[in-house]
C-alpha cells in the first residue's frame, strides 16, 4: 500500500508541477498570478475528449496542448496586454472573470456533467502486480509523461540559447529589450507555452481523474499553494512543492486517525462538547484537502519567499 | 473656494439639508420603495439588494479604500450568518428575552472575531502576498465548513426560524415586508457608518496606506496597523450583512462561505466602481438585478456576467462609478450636451454590437444545451428562430462585424467631442457667458 501510495503521489505531484511550472514561468515574468491556468487545464482534457472521439488519442496529444497553447498566446497579446496599463490588480481580476468565462463555456458546450473521456485501449492493461493489487499501465505512461517534459523544460531553460533568453528577461526585461530582444513577443511566447502545458496536463489527467467542468476550480488553489509554497517564479521550488503536496495528499486519505484518538491514547478525555464536537472526530483522511491551504497560510506568515523563492511574494 | 463661499452665504437649514440631504432622501426611498414595486418577488429582490449593498461596501473597505484585494471575504459573511442562525435557535430553543432586530449584531461580532483573528495574520503582508494568504483563508474555512457538521450542518446547512423571537411592539417579523423594513434600516445604518469611516482620519489613512504606504510608514504610522483595524471592521461589516442573509433566508449552507461568494462580492464591488464610495452600492443593485432578471431570461446568465465583468476590467477599470464620474466635469461645466450627438451616433453602433452579440450567445446556448429535448425553434426577443439554420448566425455575426467597422468610425468623432466639451475653452466660453 506504501508503494502504490507513493507512485500514486509522486503521480499526481508530477501532474501539479506540470500546471505549476508553467504558472510560475508566467508570474516570474509578468508578474501576474494567472488564475486561468486550471482552466486551460480543463480545456486540454476536454479537447483532447473530442479529438480523441473524432480521431484519436495520439493525435489529441499533440493537436489538443498545441490549441491551449494558441488560446493562450491569443489571451495574452489581446487581453492581458490591453489591461496591463491598469496594473496588476486589474490583471489578475482579468485572469479570474477569464476563468468564470472558460468554465461558463465549456459547461454550454460539453454539458455540466462529467464526459466519458476513456483510456485509450492501447494503454488500457494493468502495469504490474503486487500483493494481489494492479496498478494501471495508463497511470505509468502519464508519469512518464511528465518525467520526460520535466526533463525537456530543464533542459531548454538551463542549456538553451532560448532559455537564456527567458531567465534574462524574468530579472532584466529592460537589458534584454535593450540587446534587441522583443520582450512582449517572449512574454506571449512563454504565456502560451505555459498554457500548452496545462493543456498537456489536461489531455493525459482526463481519462484518470473526472473531465467535467468543475475540474478546474478544484485544481485552481491546490496550484496557488504549490507556486507560493515553493516560492513564486522559482521552478525547483514549485518542483517540490508539487510532489510534496501530492504525497500529502495521497497519505492523507490512508491515514484514518482522529485528534481525539491521539488525545485519547495521551490519557486526554475530550474537553468539548457541542457545536465543535467535530473538531474531536474527523480523520486524518477527511481533513486532508484542508491540509495545503493550512501549509499556505503558514509558510506565507513565517517565509513569504517560499520554499526555495528568493523574492518576496 | 466657491462652495465655501456659498455654504456660508446659505441659511443654516438649508445647510444641514445639503448636509444630511442624501441619507434622508435614502431613507424615504427605502420607505416608498416597497409601496412601487409591491409584488413578492419584488420585495424579496431588494431584500437581497440591501443585504448585498452592506457586504459589497464592506468588501470596499479593503479593495477600493485600503487597495487589499481579498479572495476569501466571504468567510467573515458566511461566519456571521451561521452564528447568527445558531443565535436564533439558541435563543428560541431556551425562550431568552432578546427580540431579531439585534442578531445581526451577533453575526457581526462573529465577523469581528475572525476578522482580527485572521486579519492578525493576514495584514502583516499588502500586495499579491495578501491576496494569497486571504485565498488561502478563504479556501481552510470552505473546506472545513464540509468536515465541521455540527456547526456548518453539511451540505444541506442549518435552519432557523425568526418568529419564534421575543416579539416587540407585536412586530414577529413573519412578512416579507418587516423583514424587508429591517434590512433597510440596517442597511442605511451601516452604510452611514461605513461612509462616516472613510471621512474619518483613519479612513483617510487608508487611502495613503493604498497609494503610497512606503510614505505612509515614513511619517510614522504602521501601514500593518491600518491594515488590520480596517480588515477587522471590515469583517464585522461582513458579518452583519450575513446576519440579515441568515434572518432573511432563515438557512445557511456551506455555499455562503465558499470561493464562490468571494468570487461574486468581488464582482459587485468592482463592475459597480472600486473608486468611489457609491460604486459597490451600484455594483449590489445591479448584480442582484442581473440575478434576478437574466436567470429567468436566459440560461447563459452566468456568462453574460463574467463577460461584463471581463470587459469592465478591460476598458473601465473604474467601474460604473468611474464612468459616472467622467462625465461630473461636464456637468460642472454645462457642456454635457455637447457630448450628446457624438452619444447619439454611437448609440447605432453600440446597438448592432451588443444585438449581436447577445443572438450569437443565445443561439448557441440553444443549439447546445436546448436543441437536444426542445428542438431547434428558439424565442429571441418575440422572434422565432431555427437554431440549426444559417440565419441567426449570419445575422447575428454580420450585425457583430458591422458594429465594430461603424464603431471604429465613429470613435475618433466621440473622443474630439469629449474632449472639446471637457477642455478649458468650453469653461471659459461658460464662464464669459455667466
Amino acid at each position: 500500500m506504501v508503494i502504490f501510495s507513493t507512485l500514486n503521489g509522486v503521480l499526481y505531484g508530477m501532474l501539479l508541477f506540470l500546471l505549476a511550472s508553467g504558472l510560475t514561468l508566467i508570474f516570474s515574468m509578468m508578474g501576474v498570478l494567472n488564475f486561468a491556468h486550471a482552466s486551460f487545464y480543463m480545456l486540454g482534457a476536454y479537447f483532447g475528449f473530442q479529438i480523441s472521439q473524432w480521431l484519436d488519442f495520439w493525435l489529441a496529444l499533440i493537436v489538443a496542448p498545441v490549441l491551449v497553447g494558441l488560446i493562450g498566446a491569443g489571451v495574452e497579446r489581446w487581453g492581458l496586454r490591453t489591461v496591463h496599463r491598469w496594473g496588476h490588480v486589474a490583471e489578475l481580476l482579468f485572469t479570474f472573470g477569464l476563468a468564470f468565462v472558460i468554465e461558463e463555456l465549456v459547461q454550454m458546450i460539453w454539458g455540466k456533467l462529467p464526459v466519458d473521456y476513456r483510456v485509450p485501449p492501447a494503454l488500457d492493461f494493468p502495469a504490474f502486480t503486487l500483493f494481489e493489487t494492479t496498478y494501471p499501465a495508463f497511470r505509468m505512461f502519464m508519469l512518464l509523461i511528465s518525467v520526460a517534459i520535466f526533463l525537456v523544460l530543464l533542459l531548454i531553460l538551463t542549456r538553451s540559447r532560448v532559455g537564456l533568453i527567458i531567465q534574462a528577461s524574468l530579472s532584466h526585461p529592460h537589458m534584454v529589450a535593450a540587446l534587441g530582444h522583443d520582450v512582449p513577443k517572449v512574454f506571449m511566447a512563454v504565456f502560451g507555452v505555459g498554457s500548452a502545458l496545462a493543456g498537456i496536463a489536461g489531455v493525459i489527467a482526463g481519462p484518470a481523474l473526472v473531465t467535467q467542468p468543475s475540474m478546474a476550480h478544484v485544481l485552481g488553489p491546490i496550484l496557488f499553494v504549490v507556486v507560493v509554497f515553493g516560492g513564486l517564479g522559482s521552478l525547483s521550488g514549485a518542483f517540490i512543492a508539487s510532489l510534496l503536496i501530492g504525497l500529502i495528499q495521497t497519505f492523507a486519505i490512508a491515514i484514518n486517525y482522529s485528534l481525539g484518538d491521539v488525545l485519547m491514547a495521551l490519557g486526554v478525555t475530550r474537553p468539548i462538547q457541542g457545536l465543535l464536537n467535530d473538531l474531536w472526530q474527523v480523520t486524518v483522511a477527511q481533513v486532508g484537502p484542508v491540509i495545503p491551504y493550512l501549509m499556505l497560510v503558514l509558510i506565507l506568515i513565517f517565509r513569504p519567499t517560499g520554499l526555495m523563492g528568493t523574492r518576496e511574494t | 473656494m466657491s462652495t465655501n463661499a456659498m455654504a456660508t452665504t446659505t441659511s443654516q437649514p438649508l445647510d444641514l439639508l445639503k448636509r444630511y440631504g442624501i441619507w434622508i432622501a435614502a431613507a424615504v426611498l427605502i420607505v416608498v420603495l416597497p409601496k412601487i414595486f409591491t409584488s413578492g418577488a419584488a420585495l424579496t429582490t431588494m431584500s437581497l439588494m440591501g443585504i448585498m449593498i452592506v457586504f459589497s461596501l464592506s468588501y470596499n473597505m479593503l479593495l477600493g479604500q485600503t487597495g487589499m484585494l481579498s479572495f476569501g471575504h466571504a468567510v467573515y459573511y458566511g461566519l456571521g450568518g451561521f452564528l447568527a442562525v445558531h443565535a436564533m435557535n439558541m435563543i428560541a430553543a431556551d425562550k431568552l428575552p432578546i427580540p431579531l432586530p439585534v442578531i445581526p449584531l451577533a453575526g457581526g461580532f462573529m465577523g469581528l472575531l475572525f476578522g482580527i483573528i485572521f486579519g492578525a495574520v493576514s495584514t502583516r503582508r499588502a500586495g499579491t502576498a495578501f491576496a494569497m494568504i486571504s485565498l488561502g483563508l478563504g479556501e481552510l474555512i470552505a473546506s472545513l465548513s464540509l468536515i465541521l457538521r455540527g456547526f456548518f450542518g453539511g451540505e444541506e446547512g442549518i435552519t432557523a426560524n425568526r418568529t419564534k423571537m421575543l416579539t416587540l411592539f407585536g412586530v414577529r417579523f413573519g412578512p416579507q415586508i418587516e423583514v424587508y423594513y429591517l434590512i433597510g434600516a440596517w442597511c442605511l445604518v451601516c452604510v452611514a457608518l461605513m461612509y462616516a469611516f472613510t471621512r474619518t482620519p483613519l479612513g483617510r489613512m487608508c487611502n495613503a496606506v493604498r497609494d503610497n504606504p512606503e510614505r505612509a510608514e515614513f511619517i510614522g504610522y504602521s501601514t500593518q496597523m491600518v491594515r488590520f483595524i480596517t480588515f477587522s471592521l471590515a469583517g464585522f461589516f461582513a458579518g452583519i450583512a450575513g446576519g440579515l442573509a441568515a434572518i432573511n433566508f432563515e438557512l445557511m449552507n456551506a455555499v455562503n462561505v465558499s470561493g464562490a461568494q468571494s468570487g461574486v462580492v468581488l464582482l459587485m464591488a468592482y463592475i459597480g466602481g472600486v473608486g468611489h464610495f457609491f460604486g459597490p452600492i451600484l455594483g449590489a443593485i445591479l448584480v442582484v438585478l442581473l440575478q434576478v432578471m437574466l436567470s429567468d431570461v436566459t440560461g447563459a446568465w452566468m456568462l453574460y456576467f463574467g463577460l461584463i465583468f471581463i470587459l469592465m476590467v478591460m476598458y473601465a477599470p473604474g467601474g460604473l462609478a468611474g464612468l459616472v464620474m467622467l462625465h461630473a466635469p461636464l456637468w460642472r461645466n454645462n457642456t454635457l450636451h455637447h457630448v450628446l450627438p457624438a452619444y447619439a451616433l454611437m448609440a447605432g453602433p453600440a446597438f448592432l454590437l451588443l444585438g449581436g452579440t447577445v443572438l450569437l450567445i443565445e443561439t448557441a446556448h440553444h443549439q447546445l444545451v436546448r436543441a437536444a429535448t426542445e428542438g431547434p425553434a428558439m424565442h429571441f426577443f418575440g422572434l422565432t428562430l431555427q437554431s440549426n439554420s444559417v440565419i441567426p448566425w449570419a445575422t447575428a455575426l454580420i450585425a457583430i462585424a458591422v458594429g465594430l467597422l461603424l464603431g471604429r468610425r465613429f470613435a475618433p468623432r466621440l473622443v474630439e467631442a469629449f474632449h472639446e466639451a471637457s477642455s478649458p475653452a468650453a469653461q471659459l466660453g461658460r464662464i464669459g457667458g455667466a
